[in-house]
């Protein structure tokens, strides 16, 4: 087995780059040692390269050609896009591993059609969860993006079979590797609703996700989620390709709606990847 | 509307740090290469927020695009509802879509998300 790790966490912008505008302190301090064990949790699963599988917010691709999925295969990525000031995150090169995701990928396809690039572009969407997990940028990382912005998107069902066909495709490797799903879960990013959370929708999406409801995960519908959760809750997608590549149970170990200046309701959570 | 052609815009000055300084030195020489309508055009001239949320830009790309203005992030979000104060609500892109009972339209109809029958 070279699947080590599984978890999920959010990457909104303001998680670095507005954290001296929150007022709750304490929870922000509460989340921010949850994603700091989160890193010691894949240091000490003795991961070796971390795929992150993320949202596509046009750092990359744009609507001329716009892949469902796409996979970060290059010796190096680059980031932040944004404004290094802005995002509180200086620019950096990070690591890529081509061999093992060029293995990954070959495999993956097998099952579901990745595209996959070797220049690759980070915004806040893979930079704030590295800033935390990885914040030396001396981990190897496989970018992994889904498309949750340009509609339309890819249907939840192969969205599960992605996790899974990510899952085996670790398996199949004498590496040793970590996932991590990066996603919001209901929100109005950067858009006049920015801060709105709909805490109700997001535990019981949460529940579902930790209990691996499959069923209930995939009877989401896009025109539900637009207009309980928000356009962000369409990123919905990077975290139920996580929950499908670990297999079994989840450990919710935060979740916030208290935190709104970070515009998403907050989250840390882990898999069990025995199964 | 040239929505497509101003997001294009946009996304190619937020990811190119070359097109941002040549964009700073001579916005007419980047802007005319794209094909805008005098408002759209006008709207990136001035680094109207307001208007471009109003045009249908989506948030993930002028949320960047006020970070590169060096706006603050209360303005950038009081900017956009005094678009629609001025100008009314968001006329395309992805927040005319579905919301308080708006229909899809087809060309952004969205994908089925559920288990296929
Ligand atoms: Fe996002």
């Amino acid at each position: 087995m070279s699947l080590v790790y599984v978890g999920i966490l959010s990457h909104a912008p303001g998680i670095t780059g507005r954290a001296h505008l929150a007022t709750n302190e304490l929870v922000r301090d509460q989340f921010y040692d949850c994603l700091r064990r989160q890193a010691e949790e894949i240091k000490q699963s003795s991961a070796e390269v971390l795929i992150v599988i993320a949202a596509e917010h046009f750092a990359n691709f744009f609507m001329d050609n716009m892949p469902a999925y796409c996979m970060g295969v290059g010796e190096k990525h680059s980031g932040p896009i944004e404004d290094s000031e802005w995002l509180k995150i200086d620019k950096t090169s990070i690591p890529g591993s081509p061999v093992v995701a060029h293995k990954i990928l070959k495999s993956v396809m097998q099952s579901v059609d990745l595209a996959y690039s070797e220049e690759w572009q980070c915004d806040h969407g893979i930079m704030v969860p590295l800033h935390f997990l990885t914040p030396n940028y001396d981990m190897p990382v496989i970018p992994c993006n889904i498309n949750c912005q340009g509609p339309p998107l890819t249907p939840l069902s192969r969205v599960w079979q992605f996790g899974q066909a990510l899952r085996q495709a670790c398996d199949e490797q004498d590496e040793k590797i970590a996932i991590v799903g990066t996603g919001g879960i209901s929100h109005w990013p950067a858009t006049p609703d920015s801060g709105k959370i709909n805490e109700e929708w997001d535990r019981e999406f949460l529940s579902h996700l930790m209990q691996q409801n499959k069923e209930k995960l995939l009877s989401y519908v896009d025109e539900e989620i637009y207009r309980d959760a928000g356009q962000g809750g369409f990123e919905i997608r990077t975290l139920i390709a996580a929950a499908a590549a670990a297999g079994g149970q989840g450990e919710l170990q935060f979740y916030s709606a208290e935190l709104p200046i970070f515009a998403v309701g907050c989250t840390v959570a882990n898999f069990d990847v025995s199964t | 509307m040239s929505l497509y052609q101003v997001q294009k815009f946009l996304y190619n000055l937020n990811r190119d740090e070359k097109l941002q300084s040549i964009f700073h030195e001579d916005k007419y020489s980047v802007l005319s290469s794209y094909d805008l309508s005098a408002e759209e055009y006008s709207a990136l001239d001035d680094g109207d927020i307001g208007l471009l949320y109003v045009l249908g830009v989506n948030g993930q790309i002028l949320m960047h695009y006020a970070a590169y203005l060096h706006i603050e992030w209360f303005d950038y979000l009081q900017l956009m509802r005094d678009g629609v104060d001025k100008h009314g609500s968001v006329r395309a892109g992805i927040y005319a879509m579905a919301g308080d009972g708006v229909e899809l339209t087809s060309a952004y109809a969205l994908g089925d998300s559920g288990e296929p029958a």
